[in-house]
């Protein structure tokens, strides 16, 4: 299908292009910006009038629910399509965990029958999620793995995670990991600090996340540098931290979660369980060290984080309820609102969900270039609407941000060419 | 708003109260704050020697259940034996009746008194239990959407006033 | 961020912690109890004020005292009392927290005296009830035990008439206990102007000089010329982990000797929530001796907790 989007302000990071334009589409890929080829005959014209025209999103973290749920990809995807987002990262935490190759390939056929987002799965690192014993992470790379997480928290052996990155390097496959070091963590459900000292909650430290980012740089050091992404900081620490080791040379990259962007402890008000997530919400200072981090390059990407979490499991006492929050369908105003707070033009900010978040997962994907696919996103980005958790998409209803109301929000949404989300 | 002359009503109703426990050896009990005061000056002038017990009866109300608790509670006391007693009860006005009887259910929860004998300084009608004071200093007649309340300045001097509400309030 | 305790004409409703109180409504709970001290004086120790009102004991965590307490308390303000000792074991078994309260409020209650092991329990119930029932919370994880903190304000006014010029020394398991919050909060909302948590370091949580109070490590400077002395317990329930070696060591540097009572001013009130550990936060010559207002504050406590059940039980619905 042949698609004109004409007069919409094309926006592209990966080449600064930030300009008003039009944008042709055939085959599937990106055929022509700005000059219409000769002899284009377009099967559809949308008018992309006061709508901003970007790379499709490329989310660095979203929770699919399979293997796990059945039937839930079917609509978390149509929910990251109506939040703007053609890529998806799911990560290895499912039920059963991704560590067979035979259940990556299930997984990629059903999201190939869902049509809806692109998935990129991560592989386990280990068997089982357990940290004990590696999993066959170059048959998962075969498969369609695009790189190898522990979730959670580092594996509890570190030398396991040292003959991982070993193991990794060998085959120049990219380790994904959570700085948590689990002993410190404990049974911590809030960040420690005058928050979680008033409320009662069990707290973890800012060490959790230093020690175990400590841990991840003398390893890989240890082990001959191989590629390691750290997914969530959450602290200023954390974040000075990656800075010294990128400064050093260390080949690491970083993503927060949406929500660390945005939110502070003392935003969990009442013991609002909305606000559980894991890593916990810090304090002021650690989330301006974030706001920084993103503005300097220290931290890649920002990633949704996307966890539907069922009422049953969030209507409960603070620390009894799980952790994370459904944002799929909020990243891309989020965004933009940081965009806006942060004085960060458009054509940087929405780098980090799209060219950046690209160059993490090392994938051709997050810009509009002639001849790459035509994942887009248009989006009007000031349009007011507010989050009613009944509403979204997807099956997550679980947002800090309930009854908020958000401004930008997807009107179409192209994979591969085709207009896989139509907002009316 | 009227004023009537409550130091004159007083005299009345003091002389009354003398007659009626001439030869009893009566307990004086005081229903908060304008029973209490009238109470006080009753056992100077009467010089009874027994102390004045003292009810708050926000604990016996009726009217919990839509109005709540006295946002001001002060502490009940009654310093003698109430079992076999013969008390004295004292209130500024007597209107419906309601705060005498959860007066004496509060007395009865001290104790069981031989007797017990009401004495209002002013009794502006309107009963809606079957309550009555052998001794009244004024009989009075005014509308239901006026309140009568009795006040005591610092020198002691007692004062009633009228006063229009805008709706009608439960009475005394 | 409208305070989830009071209703809209800013009266209470529930009772979830002593933190955002106004101190208009401490005081009045105060000044309430003092009337219910009289009533327990007398032979018949009961007011009908909360006759006919549904008064339902919800302990998710084991405690004869506390729950005694809020009985006596509820019956003799003549309400109707039932008692659910409702143990981790059958939550787990399926009700979730909220169906056991729906089922609850089906059976025609009309307040909820909670006692759960994780904090901020309370708060989640009192958002879904319907609204014309009360939440008193009885003690939440580590958050907070408004009743205890109450009783404690009733203890020290009753033995030093004014907060103003307070030195007051909390001591022990302080990161543990929720007697300790709430203690602070309404020592801080009182005016009293030096609070002190004394403890190890392993003891004492983050953010306590955010809320007003003065941290010492050694006894020796924490109770010097201290008006109130609280001792916590000691809870070996609650600690996880490498935080003590051992009670022996823990009572030789931060239990209450009579020696160590000598530092405080010669008229300073020693103070404990209950039960006591003897001889691991406190010498029993301590608890028993001139100084120790340990016991009535358990009658004081029966009076607070009248107090606030009618007081809450007073406002009108929840807006």
């Amino acid at each position: 299908m042949r698609i004109a989007i004409r007069n919409g302000r094309v926006i592209d990071p990966a080449s600064g292009h930030d300009a008003i334009a039009d944008l042709f589409i055939a085959d599937g890929r990106i055929a022509a910006i700005g000059a219409e080829p000769p002899g284009f005959k377009a099967d559809r014209t949308i008018d992309a009038h006061g709508l901003i025209v970007a790379p499709g999103l490329v989310d660095l973290c979203a929770r699919m629910r399979e293997p796990g749920a059945e039937g839930a990809l079917k609509v978390e995807m149509r929910a990251a399509l109506a939040g703007g987002v053609t890529g998806v990262v799911c990560p290895p935490d499912t039920d059963p965990p991704l560590d067979e190759p035979g259940l990556v390939r299930m997984l990629r056929q059903r999201s190939r029958e869902a049509a809806g987002a692109r998935l990129y799965p991560l592989g386990a690192l280990t068997a089982g999620l357990a940290g004990e014993a590696l999993a066959e992470i170059e048959t998962l790379h075969e498969v369609g793995c695009v790189a190898f997480m522990h979730t959670r928290a580092l594996p509890h052996d570190n030398s396991v995670l040292l003959q991982a990155m070993r193991y990794a390097k060998t085959f120049d496959l990219p380790l994904w990991l959570r700085p948590v070091e689990d002993t410190l963590a404990g049974s911590g459900v809030a960040a420690a600090g005058p928050v979680a000292g008033r409320l009662g909650l069990p707290s973890v430290p800012v060490a959790a996340e230093t020690v175990a980012l400590h841990t991840v740089f003398e390893l890989q050091r240890a082990a001959g540098n191989p590629r390691v992404h750290l997914a969530r900081l959450s602290s200023a620490a954390g974040v000075e931290l990656v800075r010294r080791a990128k400064r050093d040379g260390l080949p690491v990259t970083a993503d927060v979660g949406i929500h660390h962007v945005h939110l502070i402890d003392v935003d969990i008000g009442y013991f609002d369980s909305n606000y559980r997530l894991d890593p916990p919400l810090r304090s002021q200072r650690d989330r301006d060290a974030i706001v920084a981090g993103l503005a300097d390059g220290t931290i890649d990407a920002i990633c949704s984080d996307h966890t539907p979490v069922g009422e049953d499991d969030k209507l409960l006492p603070f620390g009894e309820a799980a952790p994370g929050a459904t944002a799929l369908e909020t990243l891309l105003p989020l965004v933009l609102k940081w965009a806006g707070r942060a004085k960060v033009p458009l054509v940087r900010a929405l780098g980090k969900v799209t060219s950046d978040a690209a160059r993490v997962l090392g994938e051709p994907t997050g810009r509009l270039a002639i001849g790459a696919k035509a994942d887009i996103v248009m989006f009007d980005p000031s349009v007011p609407w507010r989050v009613v958790p009944e509403a979204l998409v997807s099956d997550g209803k679980d947002t800090p941000f309930a009854g908020h109301e958000l401004e930008g929000r997807a009107r179409f949404t192209l994979v591969g060419g085709e207009v896989r989300f139509e907002r009316r | 708003m009227i004023a009537l002359d409550a130091e004159a009503i007083y005299r009345a109703f003091a002389q009354r109260v003398r007659e009626t426990v001439a030869g009893r050896d009566v307990r004086l009990v005081g229903v908060h704050t304008g029973g209490v005061w009238l109470a006080e000056r009753l056992k100077e002038e009467l010089k009874i020697q027994h102390p004045v017990g003292v009810l708050d009866i926000s604990f016996y109300r009726d009217d919990f259940g839509r109005s709540g608790l006295n946002p001001s509670v002060k502490p009940s006391s009654i310093a003698f034996d109430v079992d076999g007693a013969d008390i004295l009860l004292i209130d500024d006005v007597l209107y419906t009746g309601r705060t005498v009887r959860a007066a004496m259910n509060e007395l009865f929860d001290y104790g069981r008194p031989a007797r017990i004998d009401l004495a209002v300084l002013v009794d502006r009608g309107g009963r809606e239990l079957p309550i009555a004071a052998s001794v009244v200093g004024r009989t009075i007649e005014v509308p239901a959407d006026v309140s009568v309340v009795l006040a005591r300045d610092d020198a002691g001097k007692l004062g009633l006033t009228l006063e229009q509400r805008p709706e009608k309030k439960q009475g005394a | 961020m409208r305070n989830p305790q009071l209703n809209s004409n800013g009266e209470l409703h529930h009772l979830l912690t002593i933190e955002g109180l106004p101190r208009a409504i401490i005081e009045r709970i105060l000044t309430t109890a003092d009337s219910f001290i009289n009533v327990a004086s007398r032979e018949v120790k009961n007011v009908p004020l909360l006759r006919g009102t549904a008064v339902f004991n919800l302990f998710f965590e084991h405690s004869t005292r506390t729950r005694t307490t809020f009985e006596i308390a509820a019956r003799r303000l003549s309400a109707d009392v039932f008692n659910l000792d409702i143990t981790r074991s059958s939550t787990s078994k399926g009700e979730s927290l909220l169906d056991t309260i729906n089922n609850l409020t089906a059976m025609q209650a009309d307040m909820f005296v909670v006692r759960h092991a994780t904090s901020g329990a309370p708060y989640l119930i009192a958002q879904h009830v319907a609204p014309h029932i009360h939440v008193i919370n009885a003690g939440d994880g580590r958050h907070a035990h408004p009743t205890q903190g109450l009783l404690d304000m009733y203890t020290i006014r009753h033995y030093k008439r004014e907060f103003a010029n307070l030195r007051v020394a909390i001591v022990g398991d302080i990161l543990h206990s929720r007697v300790a919050r709430s203690d602070i909060h309404a020592l801080t909302t009182l005016g009293v102007p030096e609070v002190r948590a004394v403890g190890p370091l392993t003891l004492l949580p983050s953010g306590l000089e955010e809320m007003g109070v003065r941290v010492c490590t050694r006894l020796e400077e924490g109770i010097k010329d201290a008006d109130v002395i609280i001792m916590l317990r000691l809870q070996n329930e609650r600690m996880r982990g490498a935080l003590l070696p051992s009670a022996q060591e823990f009572f030789r540097n931060y239990g209450l000797t009579p020696d160590k009572l000598r530092l405080a001013k010669p008229d300073a009130i020693v103070m404990h929530p209950g039960p006591m550990n003897r001889g691991v936060e406190i010498d029993s010559h301590v608890a028993d001796g001139a100084q120790s207002v340990i016991l009535p504050q358990v009658t004081f406590g029966i009076a607070v907790r009248m107090a606030v059940l009618s007081i809450a039980a007073s406002s009108q619905r929840m807006q």
